[in-house]
């Protein structure tokens, strides 16, 4: 803990303040967003999230701290977690950004992420669930079967106040679990799959 | 009793009640279909920015708002002076006669009184076009002298927070159980107990830090006055509670506001408040009679929605040799900060009644001092009052241990409320209902293998080894669901204390249930889906909660004070019976019985001894139908109750923790948690753990983490979550729960409280646990936080003072 490394504050100091002088222009990002290409004006100060929430109404992702310290924003950019308050929004042009919004099937089954925080408890309030479980696709691509204490640690970005974690835990682990076994299965189907041509 | 800590879900007992049922609430928010305040966007709507003092204390001397006027997209800039409709917000507990009340403005009039104090206000057609011109308001300040800490601002001559009331002190409030008629007298039973060889009388003097409540979710605002009701959406706790205490000061009248709480991301106690924000977004929305939003920024956040604790609990607790408790005296000093919020300058009387615990106590005072500073308000967090009195007590009991070389579970063990002795009157003057601290503690012992540990702690000590291992202890009980409404009245609190439901039966065979406690994380939908399951039998899939909207759910007392079950959910109960009450003459029409040979019975009529039965989905659509119902009965089965507790709510515990400290680093890690609780019946496990849990990790936080940290000229140094640290997930321990169930004899039910009962015990069994650890070093105390560079400093003091003692 750092209580001294900042000067108090006197005024709201969101990201947008003190940059008055880049407001100069607007510039055009273009940007897949859950799977619809969309493109908007933006002020060249204008951050991700604020792209998402008020020019394409994905309100999905919310806003928790605007210092990148409590991760309520995380969304995948190209595919990894990313806070969506640290990252501009021209930062994005020509990316894809996935969101909670796009995460379950069309049909509204939930990702077997979503489905394991449903078992497991793994949120109360859920103000910060869209960013723990988008960081949780993440953390699981970079290691699908983490033990608790990694899981404790892939999500050390990412706050919650409701349910001291422990349910939270517990989900990503069994959403490994799922996601593995569905892994495994896809495999072994290919593989049955690639024997029967064979034979 | 459940020993088993991992819940099967879906299990399936008879009754829902018991049932870990996955919860309704889950979907939309693991979907992101959600309805946060700041969600919402609405026609023309304007967003405020505002301006905030940079100064503790001060005086404004002008306001220059000409080149924020004329910023592009600006609608209107306000200063106070600018807004004479402008009410002073209320407070909601006026707790003694000698209450100074300070008049808190929405915005700014004369001068300001901490950092954040808001001074103008900014509208305009963006919210980055508002925050552009906001940065444009030139405000010209007086500094003026200002006090930060409690017992300066008692001294004499210490600068005044409001020079208008000629004091710092806020108010005084005691108590005693001579008054009270409990027990004997406090001064004599010490100055007895000092006089005999055979007691020892301990006095200590422990803070309680300054934190905040923390919720992830920054309070938001909008307000819609384009309909014969105005609208306002907010972030809160107690939308009820707001609309009548924003019509009680603010220029409308009660019948033309309505208050909607949608989504609320978190709240703990800090939205629970009637909020100067609320106020400023309702004024310009009813000046400009356009939308209007504000969303304050964490930053924001942090510099004015209210803080928490902040006390300084000078304690006297007298013993004999055995470890008898003869007297215990408290006196407190508690930081109010600037203002008044609805019920800041209570919160700690709260404690008053708790400060006893579970124990047996002869001779019992309490006497509070509450104090105002250069600094945000404080006000309800997680507990409220009663996290200070444990951490009081609990620090106390263990301190009588180690002064008598005693056992710090049996020295409680020695004075608390043996299980035949319910209900037990305290020498606080309430009623405990039921408990057995007996079963709980031997139920926590055997899972912590507290032997085992109490052997590697002798180990490591003999050792000298870097790592020390300490063990903590906390047995507590707590004031919960609040309130009964007389108990209120006696303190001059501003309301009652009851819980309204409705019950809406429809003809399809679907239920709403309307409540009036306000959700925000707790499980309401589901919970209360399973109470009304058992009562009318209906299927938990075939019913639903309305709440937050004091134009569909019209009667409510919100949710804080560990209140939605054994207040709200009675009160659910209550309409339940009634509609039960009201189907059964129908069905005993449509049956051809006589309805005294009716009774109900899981979801079905029954005539007596026959096999002839109706469901209540039939009598559901017979009743709207209207076809065929007994002459002269009115065809309603929707009823409403109001349930207004007999008494509070003593959910307890007992909780043992281990933790590891670092004498080279001063870490504190804490190794095992293990928590046996008493929440009387449980409705479903999952919720509960759930609330255990969350408590428990924001009890650790304070602990060892979370503090407001303020310099001597009253600037906020802890400003942002970089600056304030909320635990993570690396932070908190992996939780060993059970429960043991004494059923609660004050409602139906059988149902205690849970929600603050982590919050609560936690703060004391972690320092427990840690001066558990360091006392043989010769470490007396250490405040909390107990983050690692105050651990390193004060075992490097005792070392010192050691040295120096032997050298």
């Amino acid at each position: 803990m750092t209580h001294d490394t900042l000067p108090p504050r006197a005024r709201p100091e969101p990201a947008v303040a003190g940059l008055s002088h880049m407001r100069s222009g607007m510039v055009s990002v273009s940007v897949t967003v859950d799977g619809v290409r969309r493109t908007a004006d933006v002020e060249p100060r204008t951050l991700l999230v604020h792209l998402l929430r008020e020019q394409f109404g994905r309100v999905g992702t919310v806003i928790g701290c605007e210092t990148s310290n409590c991760g309520a924003c995380t969304v995948l950019l190209d595919g990894v977690s990313v806070k969506s308050c640290s990252v501009l929004a021209v930062q994005a042009d020509g990316a894809t950004v996935d969101t909670i919004q796009g995460l379950a099937a069309p049909d509204g089954t939930l990702h077997p992420i979503q489905q394991a925080f449903h078992e497991n408890h793994g949120l109360q309030c859920g103000y910060c669930t869209p960013g723990m479980v988008m960081r949780t696709v993440s953390l699981l691509q970079e290691n699908p079967d983490p033990t608790e204490d990694e899981v404790r640690a892939g999500l050390k970005g990412n706050l919650c106040r409701c349910t001291g974690y422990q349910g939270i835990v517990k989900a990503v682990q069994a959403a490994a679990a799922a996601l593995s076994t569905s892994a495994t299965s896809t495999s072994a189907e290919r593989t049955h799959a690639a024997s029967e041509v064979t034979s | 009793m459940t020993t088993a800590p991992e819940i099967a879900p879906e299990q399936t007992p008879e009754r829902e009640v018991g049932k870990a049922r996955l919860r309704k609430e889950d979907h939309r928010l693991l979907t992101g279909r959600t309805r946060w305040t700041d969600n919402l966007n609405l026609p023309g709507m304007v967003h405020l920015a505002l301006v905030r003092s940079p100064f503790a204390h001060a005086r404004i001397v002008s306001i220059d708002t000409s080149q924020a006027t004329a910023a592009d997209g600006v609608v209107g800039v306000w200063t106070g002076e600018d807004l004479p409709e402008q009410g002073a917000m209320p407070i909601a507990w006026t707790v003694s006669e000698d209450l100074k009340v300070p008049s808190l403005l929405p915005l700014s009039v004369g001068s300001v009184k901490h950092v954040g104090d808001v001074v103008a206000v900014v509208a305009a057609t963006t919210q980055a076009a508002a925050l552009d011109a906001a940065e444009l308001v030139d405000v010209d300040y007086e500094e003026l002298p200002a006090v930060v800490d409690p017992l300066a601002a008692l001294e004499e001559g210490s600068p005044l927070v409001h020079p208008d009331l000629g004091t710092n002190v806020c108010a005084t409030w005691g108590m005693d159980s001579v008054t009270l008629g409990t027990g004997g007298n406090v001064e004599e039973a010490i100055s007895a107990a000092e006089n005999d060889p055979d007691q020892v009388v301990i006095r200590r003097t422990l803070r309680q830090n300054r934190i905040t409540p923390g919720f992830i979710e920054p309070r938001s605002i909008v307000v819609d006055p384009t309909a014969e009701q105005v609208t306002m959406w907010s972030a809160t706790q107690v939308p009820h509670i707001l609309r009548i205490l924003l019509a009680m000061t603010q220029p409308i009248e009660e019948h033309r506001l309505r208050v909607i709480a949608p989504d609320v991301g978190g709240g703990f106690g800090g939205k629970l408040q009637a909020t100067a924000e609320e106020a400023l977004v309702l004024l310009i929305a009813l000046r400009l009679q356009t939308p209007v939003k504000y969303t304050e920024t964490r930053n924001e956040s942090m510099q004015s929605a209210h803080h928490a604790r902040d006390q300084i609990q000078r304690l006297t607790l007298a013993a004999r040799r055995d470890g008898t408790i003869t007297a215990f005296d408290v006196d407190l000093i508690a930081d109010m900060g600037a203002y008044l919020g609805i019920l800041t300058a209570g919160i700690p009387l709260l404690g008053g009644f708790m400060f006893n615990g579970i124990y047996k106590i002869p001779a019992y005072r309490f006497f509070c001092t509450d104090v105002f500073t250069n600094k945000v308000m404080t006000d309800a967090y997680r507990g409220a009052g009663k996290p200070e009195a444990t951490f009081g007590i609990e620090r106390m009991m263990d301190e009588l241990a180690a002064e008598l070389g005693m056992d710090p579970i049996e020295v409680r063990r020695r004075n608390w409320i043996k299980p035949g002795e319910f209900p037990y009157a305290t020498v606080a003057g309430l009623t405990y209902d039921s408990g057995n601290y007996d079963q709980a503690t031997d139920t926590a012992l055997e899972m912590f293998r507290y032997e085992e540990l109490r052997a590697e702690q002798a180990r490591r000590r003999e050792s000298n080894d870097p790592v020390q291992l300490g063990i903590g202890v906390c047995t507590f009980v707590e004031l919960s669901g609040l309130a009964p409404s007389r108990v209120l009245g006696s303190l001059n609190y501003g309301s009652g204390g009851w819980e309204h439901a409705s019950i809406r039966m429809l003809p399809t065979g679907k239920v709403e249930v309307v409540s009036g406690a306000t959700p925000h994380g707790q499980g309401h939908a589901t919970a209360f889906a399973q109470l009304v399951s058992d009562e009318l039998g209906v299927p938990f899939e075939d019913i639903i909660l309305i709440a937050g909207d004091t134009a569909s759910s019209h009667k409510g007392m919100d949710t804080y004070g560990s209140r939605s079950l054994v207040v709200g959910g009675m009160a659910i109960v209550g309409a339940a019976r009634k509609v039960v009450a009201k189907a059964l003459p129908i069905a005993a029409h449509l049956l051809e019985a006589s309805p005294e040979d009716v009774e109900f019975r899981t979801g079905r009529f029954e005539v007596k001894g026959t096999d002839s039965s109706v469901s209540m989905t039939e009598v559901m659509l017979h009743t709207w139908l209207c076809h065929n119902l007994p002459d002269g009965l009115e065809p309603n089965l929707d009823s409403d109750y109001t349930f207004d507790p007999e008494n509070f709510s003593f959910p307890t515990g007992t909780h043992l923790a281990a933790v590891e400290v670092d004498t080279e680093t001063g870490r504190v890690h804490v190794r095992d948690y293990v928590c046996v609780q008493d929440v009387g019946v449980i409705v479903n496990p999952l919720i509960v753990d759930g609330q255990v849990q969350g408590g428990l990790s924001q009890g650790i936080g304070q602990a060892l983490f979370e503090e407001i940290l303020y310099d001597e000229d009253g600037q906020l140094k802890s400003g942002t979550l970089a600056d304030y640290y909320l635990p993570s997930a690396v932070d908190v321990p992996h939780y060993r729960t059970a429960y043991t169930v004494t059923e609660a004899t004050t409602n139906t039910l059988g149902v205690k409280a849970v929600g603050e009962t982590g919050t609560t015990a936690a703060p004391p069994a972690i320092v427990n646990g840690v001066l558990d650890a360091l006392r043989p070093l010769g470490v007396p105390d250490v405040t909390m936080p107990l983050t690692p560079v105050k651990v390193w400093s004060a075992i490097q003091q005792a070392r010192g003072s050691q040295e120096e003692v032997t050298g």
